[in-house]
């Protein structure tokens, strides 16, 4: 497959071969570090972070240090090029000059499609505002298989903010191409899932409910993914104070849960799993940086077609 | 009401009522040198009411723009006096800088230099998306 200048905007970016191909590399990576610790020796990785997201930003500069690569980039608009209000195209024009490899978080939606087209070494979303965040989904679905050792036959429980929280989205979108997987997704009604996400949940056919009650639903779910209610995706600072702590996920909510069930987290979180649960074996959401970690590096070494 | 046919250019027919204004404003019209001639609520044995455009000049006009505007319209060619050519249209699968994305989030919402790009989604419900952001929107947005 030709990997040279592909762009990876969206999780439907990669096939299913593609996903579990990454997902077998991550696992070796796990396995035999060293056999990876050169492999890019030599290649540098561009970071262009034009909002901070300091855990997305240093999981991709730990992961291409990890495989003997370099780094460079920026961390915020203001000590950017952008703050002189350069362009998108001709940033990622300079950039494609000087680096083997670009990952770019962008506030706006749909920045990285402009990248896409003026970029000619590979090129990785790592966040355009509520819009995709693809390594994320790579983070949890990497997860998700090690966790219950596979991506089905799963019912995964969705909690928090569905309406903006776009790697919940992202999560759904991949996971309905693995078969015989259930869906509950528990929200308050200002935050549910939008219809158009709905709408590809009831062409797949799949068992999927709704629901406000985290306590109803805990009890018959594999995984727990819970998100944070976000700030910065509301126009209006009252509708945030009101729906902010919804749902707070404490070690009582978790009697009534699996011994085996999952807790997973994009992360940051605020309050919304209490710091008890964090003592838990099914908490597995720092686990899942690992995993993202690892799933970072697998897929530089895809696009840069040193997977091999 | 007599409007003369016209020796060389171009007839938008079956414009659906209404929209004649759209045609002129979107095929930018106004701009030409040559005659114009726009009619509105023409009688349809087929549609009931109908508009018509005339434009006195062999222009290469947008058809996308146009199967945008009304996938029902005819464009026909006139040459020396007589029809030379009749062209049907349809929904275009792209448009480019016709419909604006309202997205606030959206980078051409910063970058006003990037072209707007949209995608047909739903031919029946003639819906497209933003090639950047995936936006969604209607025709009827159109104005």
């Amino acid at each position: 497959m030709e990997t040279n200048r592909r762009s990876i905007i969206n999780i439907l970016d990669l096939s299913v071969d593609e996903l579990d191909h990454l997902m077998d590399l991550a696992d070796d990576i796990e396995k035999n570090p060293e056999k990876y610790q050169d492999r890019c020796a030599h290649k540098q990785l561009a970071t262009l972070f034009y909002e901070p997201s300091t855990r997305t930003r240093l999981s991709f500069e730990s992961a291409m240090l990890g495989l003997g690569g370099q780094v460079l980039g920026f961390a915020g608009a203001s000590s950017s090029s952008a703050s002189k209000g350069e362009s998108v195209a001709d940033t990622i024009s300079v950039m494609s000059n000087y680096v083997d490899i670009m990952v770019m978080r962008h506030p706006k939606e749909g920045a990285p499609v402009v990248a896409s087209m003026h970029t000619t070494v590979p090129f990785i979303n790592a966040g355009d505002g509520g819009h995709f965040h693809p390594t994320q989904t790579l983070a949890d679905l990497l997860t998700i298989r090690r966790t219950r050792g596979s991506l089905s036959g799963i019912t995964l429980g969705l909690c928090g903010d569905l309406k903006f929280g776009r790697t919940v989205h992202s999560l759904i979108d991949a996971m309905l191409r693995y078969p015989d997987n259930k869906y509950i997704l528990i929200s308050p009604k200002e935050l549910r899932i939008p219809e158009y996400e709905l709408d590809k949940l009831k062409e797949a056919g799949v068992e999927f409910e709704e629901t406000k009650s985290l306590e109803d639903a805990i009890p018959k779910l594999d995984i727990l993914y819970m998100t944070r209610v976000q700030k910065e995706r509301f126009f209006n600072e009252e509708d945030y104070l009101r729906l902010k702590d919804t749902y707070i996920l404490t070690p009582e909510k978790l009697h009534n849960a699996k011994s085996d069930m999952a807790i997973l987290h994009p992360l940051p979180r605020v309050n919304e799993i209490s710091v008890a649960v964090d003592k838990d074996p099914r908490a597995k959401y720092f686990y899942q940086t690992l995993c993202g970690k690892q799933m970072r590096m697998a897929l530089i070494l895809y696009l840069l077609g040193l997977d091999k | 009401m007599n409007v003369d046919g016209i020796e060389n250019g171009i007839v938008l027919d079956h414009i659906r009522a209404g929209k004649a204004m759209l045609v002129y404003k979107y095929l930018h019209l106004d701009k030409l040198g040559s005659q114009v001639a726009l009619i509105q609520n023409c009688t349809s044995h087929v549609m009931g009411k109908k508009d018509i455009v005339k434009i006195s000049e062999d222009l290469d006009i947008d058809l996308d723009v146009l199967g945008y505007i009304d996938p029902g319209i005819t464009v026909n060619y006139i040459k020396d006096g007589k029809r030379v050519e009749k062209k049907t249209l349809s929904l275009p699968e792209t448009l480019t800088n016709v419909l604006k994305c309202k997205n606030p989030r959206c980078i051409t919402s910063v970058e006003q230099e990037l072209p707007q790009v949209f995608k047909i989604v739903d031919r029946t419900k003639a819906l497209y998306r933003c090639v950047y952001c995936d936006t969604i929107v209607r025709s009827e947005e159109l104005n």
